[in-house]
């Protein structure tokens, strides 16, 4: 067990843990709520994530600043009032660049503040690093999150209706599967990766198991 | 069936859209607490509580907000507002009834971080419903979240018996029989008219 008081040393791993090793979708199955809901097209997917980042970013940087002065017993409220303040700038910044956006999204700009994610990294993270520290972690998470949505917005816009980020791809002959674009699609594509990645994770565990075998014969 | 009815919006909520199959709302419950059929009612249960006094809260703040032109501080009143409720519960749960409070145990606090209860807030302002139009809404989205709960847990009672091969692993699986519950909700959507 690692001495938590001890910070971690700048590295590169303390950004890509959120892309590959700690994924927050595929590897710790948090945050599931908007990404199943909003990746119905591609444009959804990046303006989620995108926001989604920022605030991850800037709720980073204030808990890690305020780690001294916020009293570890109410430390889960403060956290939650941080965040809610810069979903509510999200929200209106969203809503002054792109109504349409804002419209599409609906609800789930707000929603941002229960998303798991980001109260697990305020709580997990930026509570016990250095401020520069918990921006990168931050910043890796989002992007980790944001590939996660594009993931499955892409394949979900490509299948359900035959285009990505708006742009037609297949002509007028191509018969969308709407199914895909609808909520049960949401479920499927999810499924669909998970098992993906289970199946990668199952080849690793057998090759290491084999070159162990091997080395011991 | 009037779009404002109280029936409709009952109905609406209950079974048309679903919270959770519909809307994604609530997800982490209904992948985590739906391992038995037992576990799964009562944590309907508790949410439904939740959602009934987080509701009328919510609307009676609103009005105050609206009153004074704060609208911006809507967000962090209401996330407030939920995690008080969620204490309250659990409080009055402890008093007049220990067994059913060692029953729900520690899923009674994870309750605040259930996405379904601020959408449930959120929608309710955004659509401006009136009192008993709030009060509708949360009974029948309380009531479609159990509802979800309860088929899920079932269906995963069976599947223990099952022989599912070892790779796809329990969430691909959990999620693959969301989808097809989803497929199934998806008939109800013209009961609305």
């Amino acid at each position: 067990m690692k001495d938590p008081r001890i910070p971690d040393p700048l590295s590169w791993s303390v950004f890509t843990q959120g892309i590959w090793r700690d994924n927050p979708v595929f590897v710790m199955l948090l945050g599931l709520c908007p990404l199943l809901a909003v990746t119905n097209t591609a444009m959804n997917a990046l303006a989620m994530g995108l926001a989604t980042t920022f605030v991850l970013v800037c709720s980073g940087t204030l808990v890690s600043l305020l780690q001294r002065v916020i009293p570890k017993q109410v430390r889960i409220a403060a956290y939650i009032i941080i965040i809610a303040t810069f979903v509510t700038i999200v929200d209106y910044a969203i809503q002054a660049i792109s109504l349409d956006l804002h419209k599409a999204l609906g609800a789930f700009i707000q929603l941002i503040v229960v998303n798991c994610v980001i109260l697990g990294r305020a709580e997990a993270y930026a509570s016990k690093n250095p401020v520069v520290n918990a921006i990168v972690n931050a910043f890796g998470m989002g992007v980790g999150f944001t590939l996660a949505l594009l993931s499955l917005g892409i394949v979900r816009e490509i299948i359900g209706s035959g285009s990505l980020f708006g742009i037609d791809l297949f002509g007028a002959q191509f018969q969308p599967w709407a199914v895909f674009v609808l909520p049960p699609g949401g479920f499927f594509v999810l499924a669909f990766w998970l098992f993906v990645f289970s199946l990668m994770r199952k080849r690793k565990e057998t090759r290491a198991k084999q070159e162990e075998v091997a080395r011991a014969a | 069936m009037q779009p404002d009815s109280l029936t409709f919006i009952f109905l609406n909520a209950f079974v048309i859209n679903n919270f959770v199959l519909a809307m994604f709302l609530g997800l982490c419950p209904f992948l985590g607490v739906s391992g038995k059929i037992k576990t799964a009612a009562n944590m309907g249960l508790a949410v439904v509580f939740v959602m009934l006094v987080s509701s009328s809260s919510a609307y009676g703040i609103n009005l105050l907000l609206a009153k004074f032109k704060l609208e911006f501080l809507r967000l962090i009143c209401y996330i407030a507002v939920i995690a008080s409720a969620v204490q309250l519960v659990e409080m009055a749960i402890k008093k007049f009834s220990p067994a059913l409070f060692r029953a729900l145990g520690i899923f009674l606090p994870l309750i605040t971080t259930n996405c379904a209860i601020l959408g449930l807030a959120l929608f309710q302002t955004n659509r401006e419903y009136n009192f008993p139009q709030s009060l509708a809404f949360s009974v029948g989205a309380g009531a479609g979240f159990t509802l979800a709960l309860v088929l899920m847990a079932g269906l995963r009672e069976k599947l223990e018996l099952a022989d599912v091969p070892d790779v796809v692993t329990s969430a691909a699986l959990a999620l693959t029989l969301g989808g097809l519950l989803s497929l199934a909700f998806m008939g109800f959507a013209g009961l609305g008219g």
